[in-house]
């Protein structure tokens, strides 16, 4: 059957222009997520992601183009589409009637699951989600990072095959966003193929095994974390953390700041195509006195070598090097020319 | 790499699709009795508010233009009067409680399901048409407001006491048109709370149901208007009329008067049966029609 195709997600020349909207919100879309994948929509605010996901959920007409769920075509057949999948959306939509615990099996209930199996498993997500003494509550007692909790264990209810995450961790705080990396990389492993959207580039680094970037209606990228940091022309950077004998102390404390003879050595170096210094964290004790120096060049680990005697040259002591690669943010304001926020 | 060993596992949490397929009617009419039962569940632990709500008003009504008003119309004189206004008054509450009960039954709840935090998501995510959510709210708005219509029998009983009468011989057709009359008013609901944002709802009560509710032939009787013509027509667009006057039909007694000739039994006439079920039928698909296409245009875009 359709089910048996191994894309769980395919999005085909999606357009959605909503009525009275100057430009199109989705502009000519395509990707595919594989079975058993976690696939990362990373977009600044107005990107088109959420309607995107809201195509590929049954709440969005697209005004052209085709969305496939497991084989299923989403718009013509919108009943099976939705039994395969679940949805944890940007902002609370929890049904405020109910009790946090019957939110969960009436979830089920809508779904088909029996009643002993929704009770069973609305009991084990409560309790695995931290929320098993909180289950008699009505949602006014709820706090933000709660409720978005209740809705992943409400997403899961169901079994669905597909799930799509709409910025999950946003307004969770650092501990409760680790817990969620974790369990969104546990689902993975059970089989679960992962939508998500997120403004975070760590977290799509993290979680995705591919991600496509979007801006304005437009997938502008769409490859593996890693394959997406070598589009940055200039591949590499060489970081070095260097103690300096006095004057880096005597600029320390304030007086005229003069460039260093390491960094003009170091801009010297053939095959560094830009050198940075960058200021010491003032409130890190643990880098007082030192200075760190960022070299970009084609294959900035050639430049170990001489970086290293010109350091010594210079008086200074290298306490840490090491070789950074161009991160997910670099890439984002490559391609789109502005920051994420 | 992590894609290989992620996919022979993909039978660990077995979608369910895969573990049990259903039909798509099958999967449809379970989450259409879940849906019901999830609003049935939400009424029945606020029963109480929900009985106050229903009762308070018919309840001042019924004593006051039932009880208190006749007494002191027949004070004056003994007309028959205030025998004459509680026999046509008690079909009108019924009618407009049944009605409203409905309407506010629809109403309110798919304001604030439609408002910003979209509570009403979850359910149009589950295994049906959308349209299915719609039909789900009128089929339990409805039933709400036959529940409201029918405790008003008891109430008016031990309010109205020896006033009240009703005919026994048309518990059918009572039935039947207190059905549609609910089945009017949560259609009407449906209509006005797709139409309505929440930020508008005082409106709501102001411009919408005040006007619906007295021009409802709820507190007079359509024949009696005759001398007021284009208010008698007006009240005519108004679906309640047909309810209030269907209700009059197979509830009212012929009616005895002291007259200074003798005794004299009368029928208060009331429109006909053809005009009252038509005027509910029309209402009832119009509005159902109407108010699907307002649903699916807020709830899909
Ligand atoms: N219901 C709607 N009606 C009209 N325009 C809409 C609607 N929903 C979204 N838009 C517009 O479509 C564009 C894409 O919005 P969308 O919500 O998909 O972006 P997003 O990538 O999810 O952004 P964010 O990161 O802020 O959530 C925006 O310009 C938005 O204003
Ligand atoms: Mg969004």
């Amino acid at each position: 059957m359709a089910q048996l195709t191994d894309n769980a997600i395919e999005v085909i020349d999606l357009v959605k222009h909503y009525p009275k909207a100057p430009v199109n919100a989705v502009d000519g879309v395509s990707f595919t997520a594989r079975r058993g994948e976690i696939f990362g929509l990373l977009g600044p605010n107005g990107a088109g992601k959420t309607t995107t996901i809201g195509v590929l959920t049954t709440s969005v007409v697209p005004t052209s183009g085709k969305a496939l769920i497991m084989g299923h075509d989403v718009t013509a057949d919108p009943i099976g589409t939705k039994q395969l999948i679940a949805i944890v959306p940007q902002q609370s939509n929890l049904d405020r009637s109910l009790r946090a615990r019957d939110i969960l099996t009436f979830h089920a209930a809508y779904h088909g699951v029996p009643r002993r199996e929704r009770n069973a498993r609305a009991d084990a997500l409560l309790a695995e989600m931290g929320l098993a003494d909180r289950a008699k509550e009505k949602l006014t007692r709820y706090s933000g990072g709660m409720g978005q909790r209740l809705m992943i264990a409400r997403a899961l209810m169901h079994s669905p095959a597909v799930l799509f995450l709409d910025e999950p961790t946003n307004n969770l705080d650092p501990q409760s966003r680790l817990f969620l990396w974790e369990r969104i990389q546990q689902m993975n492993r059970e089989g679960l193929t992962i939508l998500l959207t997120t403004h975070d580039m760590l977290e799509a680094d993290q979680l995705c095994q591919r991600i496509a970037i979007m801006d304005h209606g437009k997938v502008l990228a769409l490859d593996t974390p890693d394959e997406l940091k070598k589009i940055i022309p200039g591949g590499t950077s060489l970081e070095l953390r260097v103690a300096l004998p006095q004057p880096a102390l005597v600029s320390a404390t304030g007086t005229a700041r003069e460039e260093s003879g390491l960094l003009t050595a170091l801009r010297a170096l053939p095959g560094a195509d830009k050198v940075d210094e960058i200021a010491a964290d003032p409130n890190d004790p643990a880098q007082e006195g030192i200075t760190r120096y960022r070299l970009y060049g084609q294959d900035a680990g050639t430049l170990t070598a001489p970086a290293l005697q010109a350091v010594s040259a210079n008086g200074g002591e290298l306490r840490d090097l090491h070789l950074a690669r161009p991160s997910l943010e670099d890439v984002f304001i490559y391609l789109t020319g502005r920051n994420l926020r | 790499m992590a894609m290989l060993d992620v996919t022979p596992q993909a039978n660990g949490t077995a979608p369910q699709a895969a573990r049990k397929p259903r039909s798509h009617a099958r999967m449809a009419w379970t989450a259409f009795m879940a849906i019901l039962r999830r609003d049935i569940v939400v009424t029945a632990r606020d029963f109480i508010p929900f009985l106050l709500q229903v009762l308070v008003q018919p309840l001042f009504f019924l004593f006051i233009f039932g009880k208190v008003l006749p007494n002191l119309a027949n004070s004056g004189t003994s007309s028959g009067f205030g025998n004459t206004f509680t026999v046509l008054l008690l079909p009108g509450i019924v009618a407009l409680t049944s009605f409203t009960t409905a309407l506010q039954g629809v109403t309110l709840p798919l304001v604030l399901d439609l408002g910003f935090a979209r509570e009403i998501d979850d359910r149009l995510q589950s295994p049906l048409p959308v349209s299915l959510v719609a039909v789900e709210k009128v089929v339990f708005a409805a039933m709400r407001g036959i529940i409201g219509g029918t405790v008003i029998f008891p109430l008016a009983y031990l309010i109205l006491g020896n006033s009240f009468q009703v005919r026994t011989d048309a518990i059918p057709q009572l039935i039947g048109t207190l059905v549609l009359v609910a089945m009017a008013g949560a259609t009407v609901g449906l209509t006005i709370g797709t139409l309505v944002k929440p930020e508008q709802i005082s409106l709501l009560f102001a411009l919408i149901l005040t006007p619906l509710l007295f021009t409802g032939c709820t507190y007079y009787n359509w024949s009696g208007l005759s001398s007021i013509k284009w208010f008698q027509i007006v009240t005519l667009f108004n679906p309640l009329t047909y309810g209030s006057e269907g209700l009059r039909k197979f509830m009212m007694p012929p009616i005895t008067v002291t007259t200074p000739a003798g005794p004299q039994s009368f029928t208060i006439p009331t429109l006909d049966a053809q005009w009252i079920f038509l005027g509910l039928g029309v209402a009832i698909v119009a509005f159902f029609l109407i108010g699907l296409q307002t649903f699916r245009r807020r709830v899909v875009s």
